[in-house]
């Protein structure tokens, strides 16, 4: 498994000009303007590209949409962890000779829901059997496993509260960040937050606050994807695939095998190791995809950053900074930085926000970021689940 | 009742019996000799490495236990009137004989649901043609 291991590389990534509300762009028109960005970062052209693959979309719509014909596409659609999928099969599909560029595009208008189609029928196992009890949207599921994780290990609200208040902290050093203090007032909630504002915070569904939510945004990402050959000629330097893994674990969380560890992350992290030659103590800096607080511990215990049931304690380990500041564990300046654009709790969330993840390690990788550049970054690991807790996609990205 | 304003199911062929034996009040499980009842309904038997096409049905005690919930605050029908508002508890009940399955706890205080609490089965005639499979504390 480890040939695939520095063949692919990352030469283009980029969001929409804006996320947040962007009610003057449908479905589409968030795919092609990430194209674009994505396209532009990398130095190319749509011309060049010959191989799509995208997610909440047929790939037919957006080649169309777009005005190309590419030779390879791939619309694997399994909800957030879609594009860590989509860059697994690209480097395969390069390797194979499927297509020399390969173009990923997300774009969902979230927020305003512009040409956004409806899934799951009345007659599915999802509109029979869960759908009746008053399922209202992720709140209401990705919220399921948890109650049992705080059962079996003694996890606590307090600890999931320190997640939301350190990738705020990050937030707060990303200008494009939506919950951030460069685009939202403390008085209408932006600005730095405590643990204690997350658990005083309106319940949307216990466990969870609404800090323990993401937002909920309209907006678009995108990738271009060489062969390592080929990386060699941009501007920008490359970043390499050094690993990647993926899975589908089940569908409906009613039916996850076991509700305090999600199978699916530990069969896509496995992979991803193991085609890196990697484990976790080799990875520099973690984009865990977190529609909520809960999701990226689940994360850190399943890929073994920490021991089963430890991820509670970790993250709600602090200390004090020089200027008697709050340093938090996966936070600014703590050991463990994860989510430094500010996670999709708090930077954006479109429904499937892996993409962003993956937008974000490349930046890591590059030195691109600012305030926010954690020193040192050589290997990042972006991951996701698809739908709650169900699919699974892992890479492992390095700039070296 | 016409007017239930939740989510409705419409069932399959697969998934038929399951629905008619709730409207008899009884919870009908298939069932296979001899992985045992699983959940939700499928001609076959989705115990790894079976795949055994010979299901039986057999009827479930609506005993159980909250495996883990949820309390939602959300007003989603039917939870939205001023008779029936949030919050409600959504749980997922591990039954007596294995499977487990989504659905409603009925309880006056939702904060008083405990994971492992020992419940049994309401059913809930929420149209003429659907009765939904609920749950109370024992
Ligand atoms: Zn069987």
């Amino acid at each position: 498994m480890d040939q695939i291991r520095h063949k692919v590389a990352i030469v283009g990534a980029a969001e929409t000009d804006d996320l947040g509300q962007l009610p003057h762009m449908s479905r589409l028109a968030l795919h092609a303007e990430s194209a674009r960005n994505a396209l532009d970062d990398a130095g190319m052209s749509l011309a060049d590209v010959d191989g799509l693959l995208c997610a909440g979309a047929i790939p037919n719509e957006v080649a169309e949409y777009l005005g190309i014909q590419p030779r390879y596409v791939d619309g694997t659609s399994v909800g957030g962890c879609s594009f860590m999928i989509h860059v697994r099969h690209a480097v395969a599909a390069i390797m194979a000779g499927y297509c020399d560029v390969a173009l990923v595009t997300h774009g969902e208008s979230g927020r305003s829901g512009v040409d956004m189609p409806r899934g799951g029928g009345s007659a599915s196992p999802g509109g029979q059997y869960e759908a009746p009890f008053a399922i209202g949207g992720a709140p209401t599921t990705f919220s399921i496993p948890v109650l049992r994780h705080f059962h079996e290990y003694g996890t606590t609200k307090e600890h999931l509260a320190h997640i939301a208040a350190a990738t705020r902290a990050w937030a707060n050093l990303n200008p494009m960040a939506m919950m951030g203090i460069h685009r939202r007032a403390p008085e209408r909630g932006g600005g730095p937050i405590t643990p204690q504002d997350v658990l005083n915070s309106r319940m949307i569904c216990y466990p969870f606050n609404l800090l323990d939510c993401c937002v909920v945004a309209d907006g678009g990402g995108a990738l271009v994807l060489v062969s390592e050959e080929r990386a060699r000629d941009f501007a920008k330097d490359p970043v390499y695939v050094l690993g990647a893994g993926e899975a589908a674990a089940h569908w409906m969380v009613s039916q996850m095998r076991d509700h305090t560890t999600a199978d699916g992350y530990r069969i896509s992290g496995e992979a991803a190791y193991k085609s890196a030659g990697l484990g976790p103590q080799d990875i520099d800096h973690c984009m865990f995809y977190d529609a909520f607080t809960f999701t990226p511990l689940m994360a850190a215990e399943d890929l073994g950053f920490v021991p089963k049931g430890e991820g509670g304690p970790f993250f709600a380990e602090t200390r004090t900074g020089p200027d008697g500041e709050v340093i938090y564990k996966s936070g600014p300046g703590g050991d463990f930085p994860m989510n430094t654009n500010g996670g999709g709790l708090s930077y954006c969330h479109t429904g499937m926000y892996g993409m962003f993840a993956i937008i974000e390690s490349v930046r890591q990788l590059r030195g691109e970021c600012g305030d926010r550049q954690v020193p040192d970054v050589n290997v990042s690991m972006a991951h996701g689940p698809g739908g709650m807790f169900a699919s699974a996609g892992t890479i492992i990205l390095s700039n070296a | 009742m016409a007017d239930y304003a939740g989510r409705l199911p419409t069932p399959t062929p697969e998934s038929q019996p399951y629905w008619d034996g709730l409207k008899e009040h009884k919870l009908m499980l298939p069932t296979c000799d001899p992985c045992g009842p699983f959940f939700y309904p499928r001609p076959f038997c989705p115990e790894p490495g079976c795949f055994s096409w010979d299901i039986d049905w057999t009827e479930a005690s609506g005993k159980g236990k909250v495996h883990t919930f949820v309390i939602s605050h959300q007003p989603i029908p039917p939870y939205n009137t001023e008779d029936n508002p949030p919050p409600y508890v959504i749980a997922v009940i591990e039954l007596e004989e294995g499977p487990r399955m989504m659905s409603n706890l009925i309880i006056d205080d939702p904060y008083a649901t405990e994971v492992d609490m020992d419940v049994e089965i309401v059913y809930d005639d929420v149209t003429d043609d659907v009765t939904l499979p609920k749950f109370k504390p024992v």
